[in-house]
């Protein structure tokens, strides 16, 4: 165990599978020789050479294309896009191609690529750098969609997503990309997909929360323990495959229901959520469900703060379902 | 750009002139080649290379014609026919190892076949049936052979360009004596992964040729709306690697260009383009219908290049494998397909639980309850 | 190689300008130079969120955007803040920008550099690489179409010709004889990746070979050259004879932006044999050579300068945030009924403090 950043965990468990793997190979911009430009490749291409940490050209569609048919040919290509908001150039190379083409050939060729991007406001990044839109990839049958919210997870949802045989894409909280701390398991430590985390047990109310939202619902959760309202905080880790029975079992405990996530709300993943609910708890539920989320615009700049779900709105949202009934 | 107009396709801008006449006859015409020139161009033992093409580019015309006839009838759904294609597919197939990669687009089917993919094994993903491989999941003339390295193909124009060239990464991180084979149409060059395929294959110099077929129209598209530039092979100075055109109806040139370019990538020395200029002798599709968009008698005037009967003239004229054995090699394919169409055609569509299999190697929620309550949710009355 | 190939301009001795313009030119360059210093300073004080610096750049951007009249099109990437002086874009406008303010024409809804500026027919820029490219094309079909003799220029980088919009843009351009200017400015780098790792081609001007039209590598660090070669360009888009690709060599002298750290890729030498070839420092000693005025003058001018930055800064950051509720304006035409129920749950917490501006 070593205490780590979500950053540094995302970095060992590319420098573990590649240190193990000689199958795994890392590509996108500016990830060799600058280390990517939030540091998550730093050392790698040191290490393991210009030919398995590939500094590719500007190009989405075929970072994301290449490591397709690197994939089919037998390799374990990790790309990544430099910020989720560069992503939809590649759009077509995942939704016509990287998704299809196990189905497509009856499972003669799987091709399992993993995607690393950062996601998520909170850093004055604007319209394009500051997106969550994990909803696009969660409603797509044949990829599966992972968002870590600690360095532990970090690092044991990578390695899973890694040494999966599936398509991934893997949202990094960039947000707290340095202010996630805490101790990380050594070698090859894995978390496996579709398993949630309970972050607290609670008895009044269930949050649901992933990536960069935990800790802010989190805070907002120890804040109303000490009014005498025990939320319980889980933490969703993978959005396909979702653990639907840690989902249900949560509410049909606590008869309320909070959903958090930054994009916006219209179709966002919290519907999702609602609609499980209400097709397998609704004789639990004591009030409605409610849903804190980034408003239905594009993400601002100067007023993002205003636009994430906060502390305040997260825990008064809590307070209000609780009162509810 | 050729015009819309069928010309003589013209050889490569670096071989001079063209080698065809300017004005299109209306009758065929024969490849230019003597026996002299034709043992000098396939060595020994050049009757069995001829063989070899002939029987290849017929069985993809029998089957052409076999099958556009059954998609008529309604027997089945789609058919893409690659008439006027087949002295690519069979010039290409040929120089080929067994240890290449083939990315195709949607004419290639015969290349799959001529690796080694069963004809049988074919007509049942022609039908969509339980022992399609694919077990219908696509349109017919979309085949995947893992088992000859054929990948899996995709409707959207140009996606495989750019898989090719990660493919040949991988072989050139191996270093295993193979090349990847990009092919794609003109329309395909307009699009993205165009531009990255050739990008990315350019900066690592990846083993990859990239196949150009244009054979001059994008569905109802003509070449001059297609792209400014003077011809597709241009397109290849963009990228830092040479681009080559070659006259794509005739089987012999396509061979003896595409085993030099072969050997020349091999041998690391990095991508090439080659544009094979050709043309589409029926409708982009059995979807389609050209009498919209082509001048009139575009087609009858393009049949002159007709690769199979180009290639029949010069048999004439050499004398070396006469009609009765032409026909009789005919009628012996006509047979196979036959068989393998009736065998396919017998086969039930597959089993319902192939549905919910092969999304992820191991389905998720919710398509496992989806699955689990399909057989009550089909099965009972209404009302 | 096919016909089109590419040239190369350089060696320009003549002036392509008389000495009063050139002058002026000189004055966007280096007004551009005291913007940038002031913009990296503010930055480091953490006055300002960010910045893309554009030193190194000014001769090609000021070049071009010199060779252009008032109704063409300006489609820039996030570095073109000469191109908007030139332009005559106020410098009030574009500090209000860069702060994100109540006063921004783009409501503080963009990181600083991504300027719009509708009336100087200067596009709202976009933070993914090359989407302007193929924007242009339809704005110069559209002007043509409307009767009008304009162009429309993108502005782009040698990293942008591996994006997908370059190669649409291009080839869209090409088939439609479009009157469009490329308008690439290769400053050798795409953040941490050089040049000869963009592509295998051996200029970026070659590309315009696979689209049929004429692609000319020029010296961007020569004002001249650049606005030459803009210019006959530019007569040849609206003479209907289609676009061109120019690729101005250069050379971006700070980091890719204040995120970056360009110590990371890049040799300190490579860095002084560009700083030898500053483009406002040429500029300044053909003024100089030719007596057209006196390094005296050249000092009080860029004193003046960074005088008048300073106080626009002053009075740009007296400006505080745009309105809170702004946050939901301009996603529609008018408010959609689920936003305008966001609106009021927002106001609600406004006055119950739970969202404090």
């Amino acid at each position: 165990m070593t205490e780590a950043t979500l950053i540094q965990a995302v970095n060992k468990a590319l420098h573990h599978a590649m240190k193990v793997d000689p199958d795994v190979l890392c590509l996108g911009e500016d990830i060799g020789v600058n280390g990517g430009v939030f540091r998550a490749t730093e050392g790698l291409q040191k290490e393991f050479g210009e030919s398995r940490v590939l500094d590719t050209p500007l190009n989405e569609s075929g970072i994301v294309g290449m490591a397709v048919g690197m994939a089919l040919y037998g390799l374990k290509p990790v790309a990544e896009i430099q910020f989720l908001d560069f992503i939809y150039p590649a759009f077509d190379q995942i939704v016509s191609e990287l998704t299809k083409f196990r189905y497509r050939s009856g499972g003669q060729f799987p091709a399992h690529v993993v995607i690393r991007t950062p996601y998520g406001g909170g850093i004055r990044g604007g319209l394009y750098h500051s997106q969550s839109t994990e909803q696009l990839f969660a409603s797509t049958p044949g990829i599966k969609v992972v968002v870590p919210s600690t360095p532990a997870d970090a690092k044991g949802l990578l390695l899973t997503a890694i040494f999966d045989e599936d398509p991934v894409l893997f949202m990094e909280p960039k947000r707290i990309y340095r202010t996630a701390t805490g101790e990380v398991p050594e070698g090859d430590h894995r978390v496996p997909f579709g398993k949630a985390r309970i972050v607290r047990e609670g008895s009044d109310v269930s949050v649901f929360a992933y990536g960069s939202m935990v800790p802010t619902a989190f805070q907002a959760r120890q804040v109303l323990e000490k009014t005498g309202i025990h939320a319980e905080l889980v933490d969703l880790r993978t959005l396909v495959p979702l653990d639907v029975d840690a989902v249900v079992r949560s509410v049909e405990k606590t008869g309320r229901a909070v959903i958090v996530h930054e994009a916006p709300k219209f179709c966002g993943f919290g519907a999702e959520l609602a609609a499980i609910l209400a097709e397998k708890a609704l004789y639990s539920l004591k009030a409605p469900i409610v849903r804190v989320t980034g408003y239905d615009t594009p993400f601002p700049y100067t007023l993002e703060n205003l636009y994430l779900p906060s502390v305040d709105r997260i825990g008064r949202a809590i307070q209000r379902t609780v009162a509810a009934g | 750009m050729p015009p819309a107009e069928p010309s003589a396709p013209t050889a490569s801008p670096a071989d001079g002139a063209p080698r065809v006449p300017a004005v299109p006859p209306l009758e065929i015409v024969p490849l230019p080649y003597g026996k002299k020139e034709l043992s000098d161009r396939l060595g020994p033992p050049w009757e069995e290379r001829l063989h070899q093409m002939y029987r290849g580019m017929l069985l993809g015309r029998v089957l052409d014609t076999r099958m556009l006839g059954l998609q008529r009838q309604g027997r089945v759904g789609f058919y893409g026919p690659a008439t006027g294609q087949e002295a690519t597919s069979v010039g290409a197939a040929m120089c080929m190892s067994g240890q290449d990669w083939v990315f195709p687009g949607l004419r290639e089917q015969l290349i799959a076949l001529l690796r080694g993919l069963d004809l049988t094994l074919y007509a049942h993903h022609l039908f969509g049936n339980d022992l399609d491989t694919a077990r219908g999941r696509q349109m017919p003339c979309h085949p995947s052979a893992r088992e000859v390295r054929y990948a899996s193909m995709s409707s959207t124009i140009g996606t495989q360009i750019i898989h090719a060239v990660g493919t040949a990464y991988g072989i050139q991180l191996r270093k295993e004596p193979a090349v990847s084979w990009a092919f794609f149409g003109d329309g395909a060059t307009s699009a993205n992964d165009f531009h990255s395929g050739m990008n990315f294959a350019g900066v690592w110099k990846l083993p990859v040729l990239f196949v150009c077929t244009n054979n001059q129209w994008a569905i109802s598209v003509p070449n001059e709306k297609q792209t400014a530039a003077p011809s597709f092979a241009t397109k290849a100075d963009g990228y830092g690697f040479p681009g080559r055109r070659i006259d794509g109806t005739d089987v012999v040139e396509v061979f003896t260009t595409l085993s030099a370019a072969r050997a020349r990538v091999l041998s690391g020395a990095g991508p090439e383009l080659i544009e094979s200029v050709l043309y589409r002798l029926t409708p982009h599709s059995s979807s389609d219908d050209p009498s919209r968009y082509q001048p009139k008698g575009w087609m009858e005037k393009a049949k002159a290049y007709d690769p199979l009967g180009r290639f029949e003239a010069m048999l004439e004229k050499l004398g070396v494998f006469p009609a009765s054995e032409r026909e009789a090699l005919r009628a012996d394919l006509d047979a196979k397909v036959r068989t393998a169409i009736q065998e396919a055609e017998v086969m039930p569509p597959p089993r319902t639980d192939s549905l919910f299999e092969d999304t992820l190697k191991v389905p998720a929620w919710p398509l496992t309850e989806e699955r689990d309550s399909f057989d009550k949710e089909q099965g009972g009355n209404f009302p | 190689m096919s016909a089109a190939a590419s040239r190369t301009t350089t060696d320009l001795p003549e002036p392509s300008l008389p000495d009063p313009d050139l002058l002026k030119v000189l004055r966007t360059m280096a007004l551009a130079r005291a913007v940038d210093e002031r913009c990296m300073n503010l930055q480091r004080q953490g006055r300002l969120g960010f910045y893309v610096p554009l030193e190194g750049q000014e001769a090609a951007q000021v070049g071009c955007a010199w060779a252009l009249q008032p109704g063409d099109w300006v489609c820039p990437a996030y570095r073109e803040l000469a191109v908007a002086l030139t332009r005559g874009v106020p410098l009030r406008d574009i500090l209000n920008q860069l702060y994100g303010n109540s006063a921004d024409l783009s409501k503080g809804r963009q990181m600083p550099n991504h300027y719009g500026f509708r009336q100087h027919r200067f596009l709202s820029a976009s933070s993914p690489i090359g989407t302007q490219i193929i924007h242009a094309v339809g704005l110069a079909y559209a002007s043509r179409y409307k009767g009008e003799k304009v162009v429309a220029v993108p502005f782009f980088g040698d990293g942008a010709t591996s994006s997908n919009d370059f190669h649409s843009g291009m080839n869209f351009a090409g088939v439609y004889k479009a009157p469009v200017v490329f308008f690439c400015q290769n400053n050798q780098w795409a953040i941490s990746l050089p040049r000869e790792k963009q592509t295998h081609s051996s200029t970026l001007a070659i590309k315009a070979n696979a689209y049929g039209f004429p692609g000319v590598q020029v010296d961007g660090n020569d004002f001249h050259a650049v606005y030459r070669a803009v210019k006959e360009a530019r007569a040849r888009a609206v003479a209907g004879e289609g676009p061109t690709l120019i690729e101005a060599v250069t050379y971006r002298m700070g980091p890719h932006s204040t995120s970056d750290d360009p110590r990371r890729y890049r040799t300190p030498q490579e860095l002084a044999t560009w700083k030898a070839r500053d483009p406002i420092e040429r500029l300044k000693s053909e003024l100089l050579a030719r007596g057209v005025f006196s390094e005296a003058q050249f000092e009080s001018l860029q004193e003046e300068l960074r005088s008048m930055v300073q106080k626009e800064v002053q009075e740009v950051e007296k400006m505080g945030p745009p309105a809170a509720t702004s946050l939901f304006d301009d996603v529609w035409a008018s408010l959609s009924p689920n936003l305008e129920e966001e609106r009021k749950e927002f106001e609600e917490l406004l006055r119950e403090g739970v969202i404090r501006p």
